[in-house]
């Protein structure tokens, strides 16, 4: 019982979708096909890229960028074929330009207004210790001090 | 600047609470795909006709200059391509509009047994065997129905059957596409 756990451990490697029919025999443009598949979002199963998607269109598009490659394009050059299609939606790195500056520099402008928010707050803190006795308080206090013999 | 910040909260509550209101209201459909083809030219393709069928091929040339049309992917394999078969075949004859077929990943054989079944409204029919096409015009499931216009133009991209409310909506996209003409 142990040892068929043991192997059925051994055999649960990851699992991916890309077929054996799909693969290059260039292991340099296929390395490259594999780096492009992950970054490109499957368009039936949201949220999972086209490496490991078995829709039947994420395989199209995992054979088209294949082609591509072996064709000479560049990395870009499939990106750009694929947006031309689908559109940014199929990039899950999407790019900057002004349609998407919200998205890129939102995080940063919220810890900006928390770095202000902590700064004002700490600020005024200490502009509560340092607040001076005026000169009636500090005549009160030595009359104070007097009567008790401190 | 004291009394600033306490309605600071408030103000933030209403800034959230708006963005969410946004969000969930208006049949919004956070998984619609926005078409990249829209307003552009239709692609390039060159389909030939479905063999045994007696309907002639399509290819880019075909949608230009030929007033409003429909282009309605669909495959016998397809369920919902069913259902909306007669409101498509329907609403062509109805308004008297052009609408052809892209047959996308299907066998001669079924296809022309589908058509022979539920009939064929189509003028033309392009049987995109290996759906390379298909992804030329950003099809992600069947049935899609894009509207094009005189010119070439994609006007409209309608994922999923055209019944019930898809039928409606699809309808306000068509007249508006009539309108611009």
């Amino acid at each position: 019982m142990k040892r068929l756990v043991l192997i059925l451990c051994l055999l649960a490697t990851p699992l991916f979708a890309v077929e054996p029919d799909e693969v290059l025999d260039d292991p340099v443009l296929e390395e490259r096909a594999r780096v492009i598949s992950a970054d490109v979002r499957c368009v039936v199963c949201q949220n999972e890229p086209i490496d490991s998607s078995n829709a039947g269109v994420a395989r199209d598009l995992r054979l088209i960028i294949r082609e591509r490659l072996v064709a000479g394009d560049t990395n870009e050059e499939v990106f750009e074929y694929l947006v031309a299609r689908y559109g940014d939606f199929v990039l899950f790195n999407p790019p900057w330009k002004p349609s998407t500056y919200a998205l890129w520099l939102g995080p940063f402008v919220i810890l900006a207004l928390g770095f202000l928010a902590v700064v004002m707050a700490l600020r005024g803190k200490r502009g509560q210790r340092t607040a001076a006795l005026t000169p009636e308080e500090q005549a009160r206090l030595e009359a104070l001090r007097k009567k008790d013999d401190i | 600047m004291k009394r600033l910040l306490f309605a600071a909260p408030f103000v933030l509550a209403l800034i959230i609470g708006g963005f969410s209101l946004w969000g969930l209201s208006g049949g919004r459909d956070p998984s619609s795909i926005p078409s990249a083809l829209i307003s552009q030219p239709i692609p390039d393709f060159a389909l030939d006709p479905i063999e045994g069928v007696d309907t002639p091929g399509l290819s880019t040339e075909d949608l230009k200059g030929q007033g409003l049309t429909l282009v309605n992917v669909f495959a016998s394999w397809c369920g919902p391509c069913r259902a909306e078969h007669p409101i498509l075949t329907r609403m062509s004859e109805q308004q008297n509009l052009r609408i052809v077929g892209l047959n996308y990943k299907d066998t001669p054989e079924n296809a022309a047994a589908w058509l022979e079944e539920l009939g064929n409204p189509y003028e033309r029919i392009g049987a995109d065997v290996t759906g390379r096409a298909g992804i030329d015009w950003g099809v992600t499931g069947v049935p899609e129905t894009f509207i094009i216009s005189n010119d070439g133009i994609v006007l409209h991209r309608f994922p999923g059957p055209v019944v019930g409310d898809g039928q409606r909506r699809f309808q306000e996209a068509l007249d508006a596409a009539k309108a611009a003409q």
